[in-house]
């Protein structure tokens, strides 16, 4: 049996729910083991009140002795101490004993209980074999239960259970007791929610009178905690955390509402100042001295604070939830500090610090008691927030007692502490054996200089290198930044100087100026310590541009810079160079002349606009902007890259430097990658500068391309020595300015390029010397360059117009290009005269001289001397690099004969001139190449200039025939832009020794000829005998551009020859249509006669026999001849044979006749149908004639209608539209040799047949109409 | 009501930061950078699990003892971060979550605006309008 006489201790796992035992005690003693053992082993569900989730829970009990005391007095709230069930043990089963005592004793028993209203109780009657055996005069054993029942159990029979044989080991003892535990079990539960619904309702009742005058925070927090051990003891943590937690909001809210004026009295008992602050204490599971001070109402607010934590801790750490306390720990430490500053609680300074840094270690500590190793670092996360604070609090306690100034603590620092360390009150026994605890450490920390330095560099070192276990670089960062400044503090730069750097580097590569700044400030207090003079400089220089200073600060650190640079130099000194990004920016770079492409010796300017980020003026000794000079020129080259040039936009000769402020420009430059910069690249080739290639050049690949982690390294002015492109470049060429003072902001520095050397020049450092202090660009982007070329003199004659026109005077330009060479008086260009083109020069003729910038400079008078074979043109004096302008008229001659392609002719020894006919694509213009020598003052050489002419006309002739007469047409287009005067329309015959006379009927007077107009004009042909084969004509005629002032002078003759072969009429055909027999006219659809008669005009002449194939048939010379009829415009069907061959005898008027049949197909005046007459040529005659297209054509017909007659007889239907089928009659016109080489057509020319049916008409009426039309109307 | 209201890059450079007090301004901007770690911590950690779903409100980053820092991040990465004084503790979590979609809306228009440069600070009027409404208003 346990005892539990006195006050029960409460140790949380140790407490159990209280279970009385009433009656049989050694019975009971007998029976505890077992039951205390198998009573936890089943677990029950707990079904609760308020919609709260049932549970299943083991139950456990504490089995006390029954005693009255025991029984809650009225008005005693504890639950701890509550029995939840009563139990009264008896082995009775005698009558005789259960009357005489027993059923005395349970009265008893029940009275007490009923007197304290208690109704969880049950009877346990224990039965065994054994007893029964001893006692003769034994009852049936129900008899004793059913009395009992009878007696007490008044309607709950369930409260008297049988135990039969629990100690044995038999199925029958193993089934009564696991109802007996259920028993059991249910009706401890029954009572625990019964007596734990009326506890939380009482709880509830006066939680709700909290508004009241006089409730009192502490009393309620007894009665709920009273709660939340039940829990707990009932292994409910989480129902226990909640209590608690309940608490803590409760409170929260009560000092939150205080901080709103709503005040309650009692919280006034924690308004008093904290007197203690010796941090949680996390070690016990209840903190007895703080629960009784709760309980007296004496509790500080940090005391409940402290209590209530460290109750939750313990739950949470029940729960297995240690990361959780780690951020409530420090919400709480938070929490507490701005609640004692919310209730103006008087703190000693100082203390507070104390409290956390205390709180925050123990919180530590218990966290570690805990975790594993493991686990602990893979939560770095959660305790490293716990280790940033106490470092934190331990660094302002050290400032605040002096422990952290070279000096030491002084006296008051030391009076100080020793008020703090009083607060701490003396060590925790839990603790006094640990040699690292918290309040150790603090109490140490404090005592001496030294060992706060240790204990600061130990926890700053461990957060230090949590954040970075866990990635949180800026947190690492700050970390070593006030580490840095604690370092600076003790006089130690050299140490503080890394933790700068990195954070430095940090901010300046996120962008974050105001970090940047202060920190660099930092940096340069570090560095001045540590006599770092150049990288101090540079950092100075970079805060002397920094516009997150006040203009004081940055007056004082571009001071620093300028009274360093005002020292004279010491004999080791060196230049100290620094980058000028800090000092000054580019703006903007303008070439004058804006094109930066000069010649040798020329001026050039650049103005350079710098923006001084200086607060103050500075005086520079020297701007100087190294250059770099490469030879790549040549014209080509040169042009090429200026033309790129001109592509980027700097075609006014402004280079823009990228904008925006130092920092700004670090923090984008550093995150984000700087745009790209393309260029448009032509490569042309050097000899006709025809493209070759093209493309697209990204100009910044060497920014874009950077590894990113050094991409801040030039702006970080710890960098060392400055990298080794900054190192100043003594380049030979240079550009200085003197002397220049840079006002803050924009200045305007004008330099004077160097032009001395043709090449290319390229900006490559900019560098200010400031005393002994240099500002260096190392690479001035984007890239600045000009070139300088040496051009060789240059003669160009270009003509003014589109064209030059052929046979009227034209001017042309002639530019000179001086180059490098200046033209002395008496220099002369020398031209060598030809006939074909001579050149024209009036009185004045003035040249005009451009400079290279085409500045017009002045005229100056030529003159022209020519000689019979020289031209002389001398030139004024004109300064190298400009330009000569002068016109010139000039005449080229038109030739007379259309000539034959490429001939050329050469005139004169030295002068070879080369006309070249050829069709001009576009205008079909006949063009005439005419080449110039001209010997030039610079060149030993001739020069070769050539220039083509325009043919301004173009002339067509054809012969015409009326009957044996004859007539010459000439047409004359003018193919020009350019408008005529036409006069003069001459045609002769060439060879006079012919009797031919050639009768003009054209008009005599000028005429207009515009561009693009036809002019026709006709020759009749008179003959006295013969016409000869062949006629030389010749065709000329005066012509003068309308625009000319003086047409009569200004006439020149175009001339035209031409010949004339086979004129004279051979044939004449002529045809007749007769309407049908009956019929006065003809009708449509009905059959027409058409008779084709071919008569002979003229002997056989010796020129038509050669052509002519004639045979001699039976003495008789003849020709073959081959007639076709057709119809081209649908007008008539020609029904039955169309063509057919027939023999013509050579002989003067013979003539043959033909008939055909013709069908008009419309009514009107129809012309007659085309009747064509070719010579028919036998194959044999095919060697003698020259193969011919159109004949082949023509012949390859013919065989086919060959064998179409063969075959049919007829296929002259074919061409006809006529449906109608006739029997040719033409059979006999077959070929006789088949078989053999075709037979060959040939055309006659033009005037040998002439058709007296050309221009004929013959009426035809509509046929008579025998159709009823019939139209219905509706 | 906020003392400091942040808009930081994806690549973590402050497009707009203000604070009030103003003298205070270095430590704000100290706590708000210190505070992205934080922030990166969250999106990593939601980041692989479901990136679409992604609450933008990143809730409490961290709470200092003067300060409670609030975080929010936009799909294209760009951070709020929201700086509140703890004694200001009637500020509940929805008013903060307001706060923020009222400052992306802003950010949103700004963002609109055709004459803005992406990337660069921000200048608008009508944000910093915006955000003094939400600012603890000193008098």
């Amino acid at each position: 049996m346990e005892a539990h006489e006195e006050k029960p201790i409460i140790y949380t796992m140790e407490n159990k729910p209280i279970v009385t035992c009433a009656g049989d005690q050694g019975l009971f003693t007998s029976l505890y083991n077992s039951l205390a053992l198998q009573l936890p082993k089943e677990p029950m569900e707990w079904r609760r009140s308020y919609g709260r989730a049932p549970k299943m829970i083991h139950l456990e009990a504490n089995f006390v002795q029954f005693k009255e005391e025991l029984l809650p007095k009225d008005g005693n709230k504890a639950l701890l101490t509550f029995p939840f069930l009563h139990i009264f043990w008896t082995d009775c089963c005698d009558t005789e004993v259960y009357k005489a005592s027993v059923k005395e004793d349970m009265l008893r028993w029940q009275n007490t209980l009923r007197a304290h209203a208690s109704v969880d109780w049950l009877i346990v009657v224990v039965e065994s074999d054994a007893k029964k055996k001893n006692k003769t005069n034994i009852l049936p054993r129900t008899s004793i239960v059913d009395k009992i029942r009878n007696d007490f159990c008044n309607k709950q029979s369930d409260r008297c259970v049988v135990l039969s044989d629990p100690l044995k080991e038999s199925s029958r003892s193993q089934e009564s007791w696991s109802s007996f535990l259920t028993k059991l079990r249910t009706l401890l539960l029954m009572s625990f929610t019964k007596n734990l619904g009326r506890f939380e309702d009482d709880m509830r009742t006066l939680r709700e009178k909290r508004t009241e005058p006089g409730w009192s925070f502490c009393d309620y927090f007894m009665v709920q905690e009273e709660l939340a051990f039940v829990f707990e003891m009932l292994q409910q943590f989480e129902d226990a955390l909640v209590q608690y937690d309940e608490l803590d909001a409760l409170f929260t809210q009560y000092v939150l509402n205080f901080g709103a004026g709503d005040g309650a009295n009692w919280l006034g008992s924690f308004c008093s100042p904290v007197r203690s602050w010796n941090g949680l204490l996390l070690r016990r599971p209840i903190d007895m001295e703080k629960r009784e001070l709760i309980q007296r109402g004496e509790a500080s607010l940090l005391d409940l604070r402290s209590y209530l934590f460290s109750r939750q801790c313990t739950l949470l750490i029940f729960l297995q939830r240690p990361w959780e306390v780690t951020l409530r720990a420090l919400e709480l430490l938070h929490n507490c500090v701005q609640e004692l500053r919310l209730l103006e609680v008087s703190v000693v300074q100082g203390a507070l610090d104390c409290w956390v840094f205390l709180s925050c270690l123990e919180v530590l500590h218990r966290i570690e008691g805990c975790c594993d190793r493991s686990q602990l670092e893979a939560n770095c996360s959660h305790t490293v927030g716990l280790w940033t604070y106490a470092t934190e609090k331990l660094k302002s306690l050290g400032y605040l007692c002096g422990l952290v100034v070279e000096t030491g603590p002084t006296s008051e620092d030391l009076n100080r502490t020793v008020d703090l360390l009083a607060g701490l009150g003396t060590e925790r026994p839990e603790t006094a054996n640990s040699l690292q605890s918290p309040y150790k450490k603090l109490k140490e920390a404090l005592s001496s200089v030294e060992a706060f330095e240790k204990h600061y560099l130990e926890l700053s070192h461990a957060a230090m290198e949590m954040y970075r276990a866990i990635g949180r670089m800026r947190s690492a960062r700050l970390v070593g930044k006030s580490l840095a400044e604690f370092y600076m503090m003790k006089g130690d730069p050299e140490r503080a100087e890394e933790f700068l750097e990195e954070s430095l580097r940090l901010y300046v590569a996120e962008g974050w100026s105001l970090q940047v700044t202060h920190t660099r400030k930092q940096m340069a207090e570090c560095q001045k310590l540590l006599r770092q003079t150049e990288d101090y400089l540079q950092t100075s220089a970079l805060l002397a541009s920094d516009v997150n200073l006040t203009t004081e600060e940055r007056t004082h650190f571009c001071q620093e810079i300028l009274s360093f640079a005002s020292q004279p130099p010491g004999p080791s000194d060196q230049i100290v160079a620094l980058s000028m990004a800090a000092f000054a920016q580019l703006r903007q770079l303008q070439f004058s002349p804006p094109g930066a492409v000069v010649h040798v010796g020329a001026a050039l300017q650049l103005e350079l606009r710098v923006r001084s980020l200086m607060p103050v003026a500075v005086h520079v000794g020297q701007l100087a902007a190294t250059l770099h000079f490469s030879l790549e020129q040549g014209g080509a080259r040169g042009r090429a890259g200026s033309a790129q040039r001109r592509v980027d936009g700097q075609g006014d000769g402004v280079v823009l430097f990228p904008h925006g402020s130092p920092l700004s420009g670090v923090g984008a430059g550093a995150s984000l990658p700087p745009a790209l910069e393309l260029y448009e690249v032509q490569d042309r080739s050097p000899s006709d500068s025809s493209l070759n290639s093209t493309g697209v050049v990204c100009k910044n690949v060497h920014l874009l391309l950077r590894r990113h982690d050094s991409a801040a390294s030039l702006d970080t002015p710890t960098a060392g020595a400055l990298p080794a492109a900054i190192a100043v470049d003594d380049g030979a060429q240079m550009l200085r300015a003197h002397d220049v003072t840079l006002q803050p902001g924009d200045n305007s520095i004008l330099f004077t390029a160097p032009t001395g050397e043709p090449g290319s020049y390229t900006l490559r450092q900019l560098c200010g010397c400031v005393g002994r202090v240099q500002f260096v660009q190392s690479h001035i982007y984007p890239v600045v360059q000009y070139e300088v070329y040496s051009q060789e003199p240059k003669l160009t004659i270009e003509p003014l117009s589109d064209n030059l026109l052929a046979g009227i005077p034209q001017k042309v330009k002639f530019t000179i290009a001086t180059g490098h060479y200046s033209i002395k008086k008496g220099d002369a260009l020398q031209l060598s005269n030809t006939d074909s083109m001579p050149i024209l020069h009036s009185r004045h003729c003035s040249a005009t001289i451009l400079s290279s910038t085409a500045e017009h400079l002045g005229d100056s008078a030529l003159s022209i001397q020519s000689s019979e074979k020289v031209t002389s043109i001398s030139l004024p004096p004109t300064p190298p690099y400009h330009t000569l302008e002068f016109q010139l008229e000039v005449l080229c001659h038109i030739p007379a004969v259309p000539l034959k392609l490429d001939s050329e002719r050469l005139t004169n020894g030295e002068v070879r001139h080369r006309h070249k006919s050829r069709s001009y694509a576009d205008s079909d213009m006949i063009c005439i190449d005419q080449k110039v020598s001209i010997d030039c003052p610079w060149s030993i050489y001739s020069t070769l200039i050539s220039l083509t002419f325009y043919v301004p006309f173009k002339a067509k002739h054809s012969l015409l025939s009326a009957g044996r007469r004859k007539y010459i047409q000439m047409c004359l287009q003018n193919v020009s832009d350019t408008n005529f005067y036409l006069a003069d329309l001459v045609l002769i015959e060439r060879q006079p020794v012919t009797s031919v006379e050639l009768l003009s009927l054209n008009a005599k007077t000028q005429q207009l000829v515009f561009s693009q107009q036809t002019v026709f004009c006709l020759w009749e042909m008179r003959w006295a005998k013969d016409l000869p084969p062949c006629l030389q004509c010749a065709f000329s005629a005066s012509f003068a551009p309308i625009s000319t002032s003086d047409p009569r002078s200004a006439f020149k003759t175009y001339c035209y020859e031409f010949q004339l072969d086979r004129v004279s009429t051979i044939y004449s055909v002529k045809a007749e249509i007769s309407p049908a027999s009956g019929d006065k006219h003809c009708r449509t659809g009905t059959l027409c006669g058409l008779e084709v008669s071919i008569t002979r005009q003229a002997e056989s002449s010796e020129n038509e026999g050669e052509e002519e194939e004639s045979t001699d048939l039976e003495g008789l010379k003849t020709t073959k001849l081959m007639y076709e009829v057709m119809d081209n415009s649908s007008n008539w069907a020609v029904c039955g044979k169309s063509s057919g061959v027939v023999s013509m005898p050579v002989a003067a008027s013979a003539t043959h006749r033909v008939q055909m049949e013709v069908m008009p197909l419309f009514a009107g005046h129809l012309p007659f149908p085309n009747i064509k007459v070719f010579k028919y040529l036998p194959h044999s005659a095919v060697q003698a004639i020259q193969p011919d297209t159109d004949s082949c054509l023509e012949n390859d017909n013919l065989s086919l209608l060959d064998k179409g007659l063969d075959d049919q007889g007829d296929t002259a239907s074919i061409r006809s539209r006529g449906s109608v089928h006739s029997v040719g009659s033409g059979e006999q016109q077959r070929e006789p040799q088949r078989g053999l080489p075709m037979p060959r057509l040939e055309p006659f020319s033009p005037g040998q047949v002439f058709n007296w049916t050309q221009g004929r008409q013959v009426l035809v009426l509509p046929a008579t109409d025998d159709h009823v039309m019939e139209v219905n109307i509706t | 009501m906020a003392v400091c209201i942040a808009v930081i890059a994806k690549e973590n450079y402050p497009l707009y930061i203000r604070s009030v007090p103003t003298q205070n301004e270095l430590k704000f901007h100290y706590t708000v950078h210190t505070s992205l770690d934080v922030v990166e911590e969250k999106i990593s950690a939601v980041g692989k699990a479901m990136a679409d779903q992604r609450e933008l409100y990143l809730g409490l980053l961290y709470p200092t003892e003067d300060y409670k820092v609030y975080g929010y991040v936009t799909n294209s990465k760009v951070k709020f971060v929201i700086v509140v004084d703890s004694s200001n503790a009637s500020l509940r979590d929805n008013e903060i979550r307001s706060m923020f979609r009222k400052l992306h809306n802003s950010f949103t228009d700004v963002m609109c605006n055709p004459f803005y440069n992406p990337g660069d600070t921000i200048r608008s009027k009508a944000f910093d309008g915006m955000v003094s409404t939400m600012m603890v208003q000193t008098s």
